[in-house]
């Protein structure tokens, strides 16, 4: 009988003690879906201090962090996580926006480079010289019109 | 007097053909894949008369406990709760109850679906209230998100024919009227 307890407790892990701030590493990623938006780390409901305590235990198991997580999705649902796991479809919201981005920061750059190139290309007057202009115009006509008249 | 000399130029720039082309086609993967994502969040929940889809519930195992394909022909009373919940500790004594009045007529079946519970105390609160009824989590609360529930505890009541034929959303207040409820799905 000795022996086999010797046995069971060789190959099962001996619960360790977890502190409240390993359990909060954990829970800051996690959301339970009765407190949408709420991180369990600071969530007030009893659901969420059943759920913290879960966490516990499987810390106190020698679980990591990953297979906490592993574990809370297959359970509950990936909307428990705060990063929707990397496969399938979910690729699209880490994949999308960078390209989007950078795609319109690239035609950005681009319109900006070939307007510099055309304007720089066809210097037309200022705005002061046009304004000039236009004055001179005014003048020369009004003087015109003085000698006419 | 003669129009003034414009100066102004348009300073023209346009993508090669093929670029737009592909951004086209890029914006309209993107629109189709946005509209995809908003039906679907958008679908409607299940409404009473249409048919449910079948469902399988689990044990805390991960073993299948039942599929809904197989209990064609009954009523089948689908219960959420949660050991948290107070309001459903206040129908669990009552539901128990009316389980037991219908079990021998073997017409009526009645499940148990545990949403965003942990098992230790899911279990103990299957002990305490003494509930005989198959129970199962909501693993990745895939039944709770196929109705589309709002919180527990809500409970629906599929027909014989397989279409919904009544929710309750939040606890039943009594035994009589869960087997009201229950009897005048069996007469119809």
């Amino acid at each position: 009988m000795l022996s086999l307890t010797n046995v069971v407790s060789a190959q099962t892990p001996t619960p360790r003690s977890v502190t409240d701030d390993e359990v909060n590493v954990v829970a800051r990623d996690l959301y339970c879906p009765v407190c949408e938006n709420i991180p369990l780390d600071v969530c007030g409901t009893k659901a969420c201090a059943q759920w913290r305590e879960l966490i516990r235990e499987k810390l106190a198991l020698g679980w990591d962090e990953k297979a906490i997580q592993d574990y809370f999705a297959l359970n509950y649902g990936d909307r428990v996580l705060s990063e929707p796991p990397r496969e399938g479809l979910n690729w699209l919201v880490y994949i999308l926006p960078p390209v989007i981005i950078l795609a319109g920061a690239a035609l950005v750059w681009k319109v900006l480079r070939g307007g510099r190139k055309t304007a720089s290309a066809n210097p037309g007057p200022s705005p002061a010289v046009q304004q000039d202009q236009y004055t001179e115009q005014i003048e020369a006509e009004l003087r015109r019109r003085q000698k006419q008249g | 007097m003669e129009p003034m000399n414009s100066p102004e130029k348009t300073n023209h720039y346009s993508l090669p053909l093929w670029k737009n082309i592909l951004a086209f086609w890029v914006l309209i993967g993107f629109l189709v894949l946005l509209a995809w994502a908003l039906n679907r969040t958008q679908e409607p929940s299940i409404q009473v008369g249409d048919q449910v889809p079948l469902f399988t519930l689990y044990s805390y195992d991960g073993q299948p406990l039942v599929n809904t394909g197989d209990l064609e022909g009954k009523v089948i009373v689908v219960n959420f709760w949660a050991s948290w919940c107070t309001p459903c500790a206040d129908e669990a004594e009552d539901l128990e109850q009316a389980w037991q009045n219908y079990e021998p007529g073997g017409q009526v079946v009645f499940l148990g679906v545990n949403w965003a519970d942990t098992e230790k105390e899911a279990r103990a609160y299957l002990d305490q209230y003494e509930i005989s009824y198959l129970n199962g989590p909501d693993l990745r609360t895939a039944i709770s998100q196929m109705f589309r529930t709002t919180g527990v505890p809500e409970t629906y009541i599929i027909d014989q024919n397989g279409r919904l034929a009544y929710v309750e959303k939040g606890p039943f207040q009594s035994l009589t009227e869960i087997q009201v409820v229950i009897d005048g799905i069996l007469t119809q």
